[in-house]
């Protein structure tokens, strides 16, 4: 309990912190204010359309990598699985990479997200389709390969037959994932999906618990397995879909997260789910306000922050292994 | 009132058939050893019962509804598999799910239940340490401490002996035992003979995926099927203290 009032802490004030950082400075309780009464003011636009979504969605996309990857190592048993591995979001990426190349996205300012979402909707019903009717989990781990290999394979070839260079050059920092630029059209895509996401993974926890046994032994305990993976699959696929679809491709909140908070909660999967959600909002959060702060005229993406400061945690939990194996 | 019965139950691994015609019933109050060679099919027999895996034939266990099930009979695989580092209390706890109804928090029923299990195994200096740390027989007590917290009529166990140190071995088939005392049943696969002419009430005696003899140990322990199963000579004796059997030679 005391994690939870910590985390919720930690995400309402780097919350706040994100909404006060940007180019247009202002004291920041001006800043506040003019978030909560439209004043009419430049400020007062700035913060509803521009820092507000952005916040927003920083919260959301960090809850659903967070929660997603907790579930699914939970699923697998594994603490290296992470969220793109069932390839949902090489998929939802392939759809934003396709409405990039053939102009799709200026068409209309949601085409893109909305081409994203689509493929990974195709990629949900294709991974169900090959990992069969039963509840295992080596055939969904396989599904997920090819449809990773296979999105990243469609994505490779779309960059190689652009017709123009700013055209892959566009694709290209896409790709890198980034919060800049997105509006509140944005936030009402991704909400439906990934709230219906978060409601299917929040109901796995029971089923998780049961797993920290084997597949035999939670199954023996009452626990369908096969329809915890399809509640896992729509789950992880509606909120990481949703995520990529609005802010591109975000590595290791899903990997890093329930990681690092695992001990926190003496291990248990079910408590992980909420812990991950929140710990993945403050970590995406963080990342993107240090975007802002570090590099505020070169457009630093999030994605590649992201891996930056991941790499070297996962260092760190490789060296904490280690010691304590040795 | 029998706890599980079985008729005529059967399973294939691959195209090879593994389990063939068991017909059997489990009573309450039963401490029941399941033997037979490496591959005769054990294992397949107890997943068979629990509907773990496709089966031909009946059982009353894998006709029931999975949470009616995990009311009926508790199951321990024998793989000592636990996936994350939680404490010892945590993971006997996992014993209860079948028992709270989703969301609910640890009653004070499930707090005995777990407090029972954990002094059943004398586990109590263990409550606070990580499973995944311990050795693997204190893992084993665990997890079976954790199949007790269950409380169901029946525990199902895969060879939970094995692995463990002579005092351990003994003590745990003292519990299951202590279970049939108490009007509850177990059914436990062993390879350890001695151990389950001693401590088990009644013996099924597999050999190639067929139930060849079922009775008290001193009817199925007989030199004959000894010889003809296990391919061994063994020495056999009812003694004041109890039945002794020992294996002696490999007889071919």
């Amino acid at each position: 309990m005391r994690l939870a009032a910590a985390l919720v802490v930690l995400c309402a004030a780097l919350f706040a912190l994100s909404l006060v950082t940007g180019l247009a400075a202002a004291p920041a309780g001006q800043s506040l204010k003019a978030l909560a009464i439209d004043d009419g003011t430049p400020l007062s636009l700035v913060m509803r359309e521009i820092r507000l979504p952005r916040a927003l969605l920083a919260v959301m996309v960090g809850a659903s990598l967070g929660l997603s990857g907790a579930a699914l190592q939970g699923y697998l048993r594994n603490p290296l699985a992470e969220p793109g591995l069932i390839g949902i979001s090489g998929a939802a990426a392939l759809g934003a990479v396709l409405a990039i190349q053939t102009g799709l996205v200026l068409t209309h300012p949601l085409a893109l997200p909305l081409s994203a979402l689509g493929m990974a909707l195709a990629a949900v019903l294709l991974i169900l389709a090959l990992a069969g009717p039963r509840g295992g989990s080596i055939t969904l781990i396989l599904a997920g390969i090819v449809i990773s290999a296979l999105a990243g394979a469609l994505t490779s070839l779309v960059l190689n037959l652009s017709p123009n260079p700013f055209a892959a050059a566009d694709i290209v920092f896409w790709l890198m994932g980034s919060l800049a630029d997105r509006s509140m059209a944005h936030v009402w895509l991704a909400l439906p999906f990934m709230a219906l996401g978060w409601a299917m993974l929040a109901a796995l926890g029971r089923g998780l618990d049961a797993l920290t046994l084997g597949e035999d032994a939670a199954q023996a305990m009452g626990i369908h397995l096969p329809r915890l993976r399809l509640l896992l699959v729509l789950g992880a696929a509606a909120s990481v879909g949703a995520a990529t679809a609005v802010a591109g491709a975000i590595g290791f909140v899903g990997l890093v997260v329930p990681h690092l908070l695992r001990p926190l909660v003496g291990g248990r999967p079910s408590a992980l789910l909420w812990a991950s959600g929140l710990g993945g909002a403050a970590m995406v959060l963080a990342a993107d306000i240090a975007v802002r702060v570090l590099l505020p005229d070169r457009d630093l993406k999030l994605g590649v922050l992201m891996a930056l400061v991941g790499a070297p945690l996962f260092l760190h939990l490789i060296y904490r292994t280690r010691k304590e194996m040795a | 009132m029998s706890l599980l019965s079985l008729e005529n139950l059967g399973a294939l691994r691959g195209r090879r058939v593994a389990l063939e015609g068991v017909t059997a019933t489990i009573e309450a109050g039963e401490c029941v050893g399941l033997i037979g060679p490496n591959g005769a099919g054990k294992t397949t027999l107890l997943r068979a019962a629990l509907g773990l895996l496709p089966a031909s034939g009946h059982s009353s266990l894998a006709a029931m509804t999975g949470a009616a099930r995990a009311r009926a009979a508790a199951w321990m695989p024998q793989a000592r598999d636990i996936a994350w580092p939680v404490s010892v209390e945590t993971l006997i706890a996992l014993g209860r799910l079948p028992w709270l109804p989703r969301g609910a928090r640890l009653g004070e029923a499930d707090r005995t239940a777990i407090g029972a299990a954990i002094a059943r195994m004398g586990l109590e200096d263990y409550r606070k340490r990580i499973a995944t740390r311990l050795s693997g027989g204190e893992q084993a007590r665990v997890l079976i401490a954790r199949a007790l917290a269950q409380d169901t009529p029946l525990l199902i166990a895969d060879e939970p002996i094995a692995g463990l140190d002579p005092a351990s071995q003994i003590a745990t088939m003292q519990v299951f035992a202590g279970l049939a005392r108490e009007g509850r049943s177990a059914l436990v696969s062993l390879h350890d003979l001695g151990l389950a002419a001693r401590h088990c009430t009644r013996l099924l005696m597999l050999e190639s995926g067929r139930l060849v003899s079922d009775g008290p140990p001193a009817e199925v322990l007989t030199a004959d099927n000894v010889r003809r199963v296990f391919a061994i000579s063994a020495f056999y004796e009812a003694t004041p203290q109890g039945p002794v059997f020992q294996p002696m030679e490999v007889v071919r």
